[in-house]
């Protein structure tokens, strides 16, 4: 009666909550896929700002995206899909227990993560050189008077949405520093990768968000140039 | 709902067995890339209002493709797609009721509706 | 005589002392006793705005605060009220605690995950408690633009982040009950044996996972609104306000439910024991749960009836908002059908359950009455949609938080509380609460507008009543404070079952151990099934 009860000791595999290390892991599974239900619906409230004032104001919207560089956003997409491939097979190896090449594949993600990072921070560089920037000191060349402000809501929700991106990935850079930090120690076996399973997830997802923001922000109308 | 009755029930869809090969993930990543050069491409094409579409039912292409193989929704249990399926359904929800008030408004002559 | 010396039990509550085994706890019990005291703080405070409210409103022209502090009184009392009293309360608090032990579980799917969820409210609570100290905020709860975003001048975005880090809180707690009820279950405690309890804090953590993002994005657009000016709902922009609203309410109306499912939860429970009768209609009650939280998310446009909505829309939202009403009904009808032949006795928690039927049943009934656009522009923004709501969430969600607590009690802490003392104390709820809030239906249906603290003189005697009743729901709200804090050290010791209940809680001593079960229970009853528990010891007054 004293004991409690402890049906084991407490492993990362198998803490004390839970039963079966199996049971572990689809809860922890079940877990983050609801946490990024919660992201989809986050997200998910800056698209229907943005479908509202598209719908709204089609040809600003249109003008607006085409000072946009379809070729960096394009190529930048491309690093982000090479990301996630390099993620997954991350995941992949870890399932393996092939720890160098976990370690190896989490770099590549990270790298590539970066990369976009920083064609970002060159994009939005570009945006502020051209008074682009929504605020007092924001001028679009070439459209009336009247029309600066629907095209500052585009901006606006360029740098909104991109920005709530690029912070999600900066969150994702420092996930896979920490799981890059724990691979080494080798931490992760066939028998317990749980953690890069689901920072896998996450990171999919942000790459999911890019793939629907790149052709909403870049790719309106384009012919229309 | 679901008559899962004991927590121990192992799920035969864990993921955990299913070990996808190199070669399907790069076969799945040039899809992703090839959709991308298309949408691109599309978007310098004059469709109208078909633009749109193309470019939304390509990009809900790729993210089927991310979810299905990267996310490894296809080896995933029920609740899983169960989850999925629900969270876009949502936003829908979302997106479409307040789009019936955006689209409708000044149709029935109602002074500010 | 007994000379020797007897040790106490171990339980989860003198198993460590200390700050720290209690700031850095996993335990799910300790963290839903956190939770208790966080939110009973902001009850308090919440109350303390509505006590200046009321004797503001007791003469007709405005001489006790100024007009811009009265519309800052409002503010709080509805934010302190909603975001870190009522939306936490029962799932965090009663939730928490006995969750897990109702499905035989040891603790919820992420108990560190748990802590931090505590942690956020705090921290929510703290940013918003210094926006009240600093000055107040004035733009209502409701944070409408272009008011909140462009004219305020109060602290619009110290409470903005306080909400926004506290939606964190709900939503990993609605994570980690959605990940416990469908991993963690005992074996043979299949869905249809959960007691109702479970199923309502279920669909509850459905509504907190799905609504409260789009609550938090909608708090950091107004943020980029008003600190970067950058136009998303500013009209001289082409922005459109009506979009915040259609954001806000979003979640703010499902946001209702969360506060509500619970509290419905916690009467099925209580009227099933207080009847020593199964629920009538388990399914119907279950599934009901379910209906309201799926439901719930298709009506938010009922908000905007009067704010330029379009006409089709608001028919639309009209005619759904009809049938969210269903499921609640439902739930009514199989509650008096438990009641029905059942041997009723009349406890406090039943007491406060016989209040919850009858005042839930009023506040649902008005609710139909303004989902009707045609009504709804007539008393929009009067005080007839302030009696509506508080019918519910105070004659509503907050008796079923006082059975609830009253009904547990023995278990989270082994005493009983006094009897006589918590009969009186639920009989002067339920006649302050008439008293306040009765006359607010007529009163709106008069045409007084809510959020106005000057009115025409022929609405004073109604004011009155209705602060006189405030002032004696105080007193019904203050008794239990004291006698359940006399309890902890003065109560009768609880036996494990004092009210002859079905459920794996109640197999367990009071208070429980720290894992809850000794043994991992193996369920081969159905939920509700009173012969497993004739002869044992019930202390029912």
């Amino acid at each position: 009666m004293a004991s409690e009860a402890h049906a084991h000791e407490e492993t990362l595999a198998l803490r004390e909550q839970f039963e079966t290390a199996s049971q572990q892991k689809d809860a922890s599974t079940l877990g983050m896929w609801i946490f990024l239900i919660t992201e989809v619906m986050f997200f998910g409230g800056m698209f229907l700002a943005y479908t509202v004032y598209r719908r709204a104001y089609p040809d600003i919207f249109a003008i607006a995206s085409s000072s946009l560089n379809v070729y960096i956003g394009a190529a930048n997409t491309v690093v982000l899909l090479c990301s996630s491939l390099t993620m997954v097979l991350a995941v992949r190896a870890a399932q393996l227990g092939q720890k160098q090449m976990i370690i190896l594949f989490l770099i590549l993600t990270l790298l590539l993560g970066g990369v976009f990072l920083g064609v970002k921070a060159y994009e939005w560089n570009e945006k502020f050189v051209e008074h682009h920037i929504p605020g007092t000191s924001f001028h679009f060349e070439g459209i009336p008077a009247e029309s600066q402000g629907h095209a500052q809501l585009f901006f606006s929700l360029y740098f909104a949405m991109t920005g709530l991106h690029a912070f999600h990935m900066i969150i994702g850079a420092g996930l896979l520093l920490y799981l890059i930090f724990e691979a080494r120690k080798g931490r992760y076996t066939a028998d317990y990768n749980t953690p890069v399973d689901l920072i896998g997830l996450y990171w999919h997802f942000v790459d999911v968000i890019w793939i629907f923001l790149f052709p909403l922000l870049y790719l309106i109308d384009r012919h229309l140039k | 709902m679901s008559t899962d009755t004991h927590a121990q029930d192992t799920h035969a869809q864990d993921t955990h067995q299913h070990v996808d090969s190199v070669g399907t993930y790069v076969l799945v990543f040039l899809g992703l890339i090839c959709l991308t050069v298309i949408t691109t491409a599309v978007a310098f094409v004059d469709l109208g209002a078909f633009s749109v579409v193309a470019a939304l039912g390509i990009a809900c292409c790729k993210m089927l493709l991310v979810a299905l193989f990267f996310m490894h929704v296809r080896h995933s249990s029920k609740l899983t797609r169960l989850v999925v399926v629900g969270g876009l359904l949502w936003l829908g929800i979302l997106l479409l009721l307040t789009l019936g008030d955006v689209m409708t408004r000044g149709w029935v002559g109602v002074p500010g509706r | 005589m007994i000379t020797a010396a007897v040790t106490e039990r171990e339980h989860y509550l003198n198993q460590s002392y200390g700050l720290k085994s209690w700031l850095l706890t996993k335990d799910h019990k300790r963290i839903g006793l956190l939770y208790l005291f966080t939110v009973t703080l902001f009850f308090f405070l919440g109350g303390a705005f509505a006590t200046m409210i009321r004797i503001e409103l007791l003469s007709p022209t405005g001489n006790f605060v100024s007009s811009d502090t009265y519309n800052k009184l409002f503010t709080m009392h509805g934010v302190a009220m909603i975001f870190f009293f009522l939306i936490p309360s029962i799932p965090a608090t009663l939730g928490n605690f006995f969750l897990p032990m109702m499905i035989g579980a040891r603790d919820l799917a992420f108990p560190r995950i748990n802590l931090v969820s505590w942690y956020l409210l705090v921290i929510g609570g703290l940013f918003a408690l210094f926006a009240m100290l600093a000055g107040g905020v004035d733009t209502g709860w409701t944070f409408y633009t272009p008011y909140s975003t462009t004219y305020s001048n109060s602290w619009v975005i110290a409470t903005a982040l306080g909400i926004f880090i506290a939606g964190f809180s709900s939503i990993l707690t609605g994570l980690n009950f959605i990940v416990t009820v469908h991993r963690m279950r005992a074996p043979g405690m299949t869905w249809s044996r959960m007691p109702l309890f479970v199923w309502s804090t279920y669909a509850t953590s459905l509504i907190q996972v799905l609504g409260t993002p789009v609550l938090a994005v909608t708090i950091i657009l107004l943020f980029c609104e008003r600190v970067f000016h950058i136009g998303i709902f500013d009209p001289a922009l082409g922005g459109d306000p009506v979009l915040f609203q259609h954001l806000f309410w979003f979640y703010s109306h499902p946001a209702v439910y969360i506060m509500i499912l619970p509290a419905m939860g916690v009467i099925s429970e209580i009227v099933s024991v207080f009847s020593r009768k199964a629920i009538f209609g388990y399914h119907f009650v279950a599934y009901a749960s379910i209906a309201i939280a799926v439901l719930g998310f298709l009506v938010w446009g009922h908000h905007l009836f009067v704010a330029t909505q379009s006409v089709y829309a608001g028919l639309v939202f009209s005619f759904l908002s009809y049938f969210v009403a269903i499921p609640s009904a439902i739930k009514v009808f199989n509650w008096t059908a438990t009641l029905y032949k059942g041997s009723i006795s009349f406890a406090t928690p039943m007491l406060y359950a016989f209040g919850f039927i009858g005042l839930f049943t009023i506040g649902g009934l008005t609710g139909l009455f303004l989902a009707a656009l045609g009504f709804d522009v007539h008393v929009t923004d009067t005080y007839f949609v302030v009696a509506h709501f508080h019918y519910i969430m105070v004659g509503g969600a907050i008796m079923a938080y006082m059975g609830g607590l009253h009904y547990w009690w023995p278990k989270m802490t082994g005493r009983m509380y006094p009897e006589g003392w918590a009969k009186l104390s639920a009989l002067v709820v339920f006649l302050g609460f008439n008293l306040t809030f009765f006359p607010q239906f007529i009163l709106g249906y008069m045409g007084m507008p809510r959020r106005y603290h000057v009115y025409p003189d022929e609405f004073q005697v109604l004011h009155v009543l209705s602060t006189a009743g405030a002032s004696v729901l105080a007193v019904g709200y203050l008794m239990p404070m004291i006698y359940f804090v006399w309890s902890l050290k003065y109560g009768a010791m609880a036996p494990a079952n004092p009210w002859g209940a079905s459920g794996l809680e109640w197999k367990t001593p009071s208070p429980p151990p720290l894992h809850n079960f000794d043994q991992m229970p193996v369920v081969t009853t159905e939920a509700y099934d009173y012969s497993s528990v004739i002869g044992e010891e019930i202390q029912v007054g």
